[in-house]
């Protein structure tokens, strides 16, 4: 398997002086293509640090930071925006869906932002996505209308518009209930397994690490496991 | 740019509410700025109209003759004091020769070739000093609408006719029809029927002139030939300080500008419209103020939702776009339907017709509400105040507004 990315002796600091924060500490991490990962560690660790840093939503202090041979520690801001949209994708907790509009039109805003409409082919990129989630009957749904569930399953499907090589999920089960949170962890195995997208999915939930192929584990501001 | 669109509208169209009273408030400053814009021009339309309407826009007068040069005595001083006097003793010859050439200018719309001087109303023992204009007939409402200030009898004057104002008719209580002796100030009387009475409303007039035909003032003057004065109109008395000189060139007379013994009424309508810049700087400000108070709660009421447009990959651009398009959305429409609603309400006022002399209206003008000025100037004036909350949204941290 080919390296996706890796960042070497990542450190991250927030606040100078006397309320400096270290919340990196030297950390070194390498993920493959395909690898479905979850980054495990208790609460403070630098998990959701790491995830910033790797979503490109945030520069270390210092350190590197590669992925598909793109040096993204120096890239400047508009250049990250684009890599971000073409490269990765988000899960967040609490599925974050733009309220206003419908599932189809939040699962294509990717695509739509970058070409600066909504172009037949995306809508039926998303239609098709929708389709996959579970969400046929929901296409044109307003957001506000859906469940927990559904909402969660829609973010997924936005994540992958784009066919991006990473997705990057921050907790994507910790606002659902069993049956939810089951459905769509079965998706992203399955997404995983048929299109090779690399998924790294910050957890606290055992059963939910037990299904992902890697474990990581962050302590202290350093990969310990 | 069209995706942007989209969402602009989206947003707008999502908070019905919020953005109806935004559009409404915006609508009334663009009322408020085209109903001063129709009052302040109105008003100056109004006053021009009321003052200069009746002025002539254009006098050519006679040239005062120098006094003869007195040589003084070795070692002695002359002191010569001549007062301005009302009696006229220049003559402007050969009239027939220049006024086609005035007449044939764009613009002007009538002459009045005068013979003005002063003299004494008398009717048995009571005697009024009194301004004696005499008119050619037929002209007698080229320059003062006398037509439109007629109380009693006929604006128009035949031989042995003669006009007075109301003031003095009741002060000497005269009568129309009544026959009344005119002495001009070289002693040359004539016995004249009033064939009309006239209220212009000004003190001056109405108490001190009398109107004669220009025949009868020939006989009262002593003035076989010429004239003493000849008056013009124009269509646009705006056009006076071109025109004056245009004629100055043609004929080689001393044609003055009504502007020149306007001065202040100038400055003072100059003052007005200044004070209406201001008032709708202010109107402009208002709606500025509140467009970008209204984005700047809108920017914040939805910074989660940027921070994910821009974890999705939105770039900084793309936000100020969507924010800017909704402030230019938001002027655009409360400028129309503030236009809209401003010329609809200026349509209940009397056209500008009704400011000429001897109508009544209100000093609103319809035609100079500005409408076009005020639909751009708002819109521009919106963007402008969206660009400021456009540009905080758009450097928003998508992290910590995620986290929000």
């Amino acid at each position: 398997m080919t390296t996706l990315l890796e960042v070497r002796d990542l450190v991250k600091t927030f606040g100078s002086g006397e309320a400096e924060t270290r919340v990196l500490r030297g950390l070194n991490l390498a993920m493959a293509t395909g690898e479905l990962a979850a980054l495990l560690g208790p609460s403070g660790s630098g998990k959701s640090t790491l995830l910033t840093i790797l979503g490109t939503l945030m520069h270390p202090t210092s350190g590197s930071h590669t992925m598909l041979g793109v040096d993204l520690t120096t890239a400047s801001n508009p250049a990250l925006t684009e890599f971000r949209n073409l490269h990765i994708g988000f899960v967040f907790q609490f599925h974050n869906l733009l309220p206003d509009f419908s599932a189809l039109e939040n699962v294509i805003f990717p695509t739509a932002v970058r070409e600066g409409r909504e172009t037949a082919s995306a809508r039926a990129r998303g239609q098709e996505l929708l389709v996959r989630m579970g969400l046929a009957d929901r296409v044109q749904f307003p957001t506000a209308n859906l469940s927990g569930g559904q909402k969660q399953r829609v973010a997924v499907a936005r994540a992958l518009m784009n066919r991006p090589e990473l997705v990057l999920a921050d907790e994507p089960t910790g606002n659902l209930d069993q049956v939810s949170a089951g459905q769509v962890m079965d998706l992203i195995a399955e997404i995983n397994r048929d299109e090779g997208t690399t998924f790294l999915i910050s957890t606290h939930d055992e059963k939910i690490a037990a299904l992902c192929q890697r474990q990581i584990v962050v302590g202290d501001g350093l990969v310990t496991g | 740019m069209i995706y942007a669109l989209k969402i602009a509208t989206r947003y707008l169209t999502a908070s019905k509410a919020q953005t109806a009273l935004l559009v409404f408030g915006v609508a009334i400053g663009v009322f408020i700025f085209i109903f001063m814009s129709a009052l302040i021009g109105g008003l100056a339309e109004f006053i021009m109209a009321r003052t200069a309407g009746d002025l002539a826009h254009i006098t050519i007068q006679a040239e005062e003759v120098d006094p003869i040069l007195l040589r003084a005595p070795q070692g002695q001083t002359i002191l010569l004091v001549q007062e301005t006097s009302s009696q006229t003793t220049a003559v402007l010859k050969d009239t027939a020769a220049f006024i086609p050439l005035i007449e044939a200018l764009p613009q002007v719309t009538g002459t009045s070739s005068q013979i003005n001087g002063s003299g004494f109303l008398k009717r048995g023992a009571q005697v009024t000093q009194v301004s004696i204009t005499g008119l050619e007939p037929g002209k007698e409402s080229v320059i003062a609408n006398l037509a439109s200030y007629i109380t009693e009898g006929t604006a128009n004057l035949g031989t042995g006719d003669i006009l007075l104002g109301k003031t003095l008719v009741d002060d000497m209580s005269l009568r129309l029809g009544q026959t009344v002796r005119l002495e001009s100030s070289g002693g040359i009387d004539a016995l004249l029927t009033i064939s009309g009475v006239y209220e212009m409303g000004s003190g001056g007039p109405d108490r001190t002139q009398a109107y004669v035909s220009l025949a009868t003032a020939r006989t009262l003057f002593a003035m076989p030939q010429g004239v003493t004065r000849v008056e013009i109109k124009l269509s646009d008395l705006y056009a006076a300080d071109t025109i004056a000189p245009r004629i100055r060139a043609l004929t080689g007379l001393d044609a003055k500008s009504w502007t020149e013994q306007a001065a202040q009424l100038l400055e003072a309508l100059k003052a007005q419209a200044q004070t209406g810049y201001i008032l709708k700087a202010f109107a402009l400000l208002t709606i500025v103020i509140g467009v970008a108070s209204a984005l700047l709660l809108s920017t914040y009421r939805r910074r989660p939702e940027i921070g994910i447009m821009r974890a999705m990959g939105a770039g900084q651009w793309f936000v100020m776009v969507v924010f800017v398009t909704q402030g230019a959305l938001i002027g655009l429409m409360g400028a129309l339907f503030g236009a809209a609603s401003g010329y609809l309400v200026l349509l209940a006022f009397p056209a500008r017709d009704s400011f000429a002399p001897g109508q009544s209206g209100l000093p609103i003008d319809i035609t100079q509400g500005a409408y076009g000025l005020a639909i751009i100037l708002t819109t521009l004036g919106a963007i402008l105040a969206s660009i400021l909350p456009a540009r905080s949204a758009a450097r928003l941290d998508p992290v910590t507004a995620i986290g929000q």
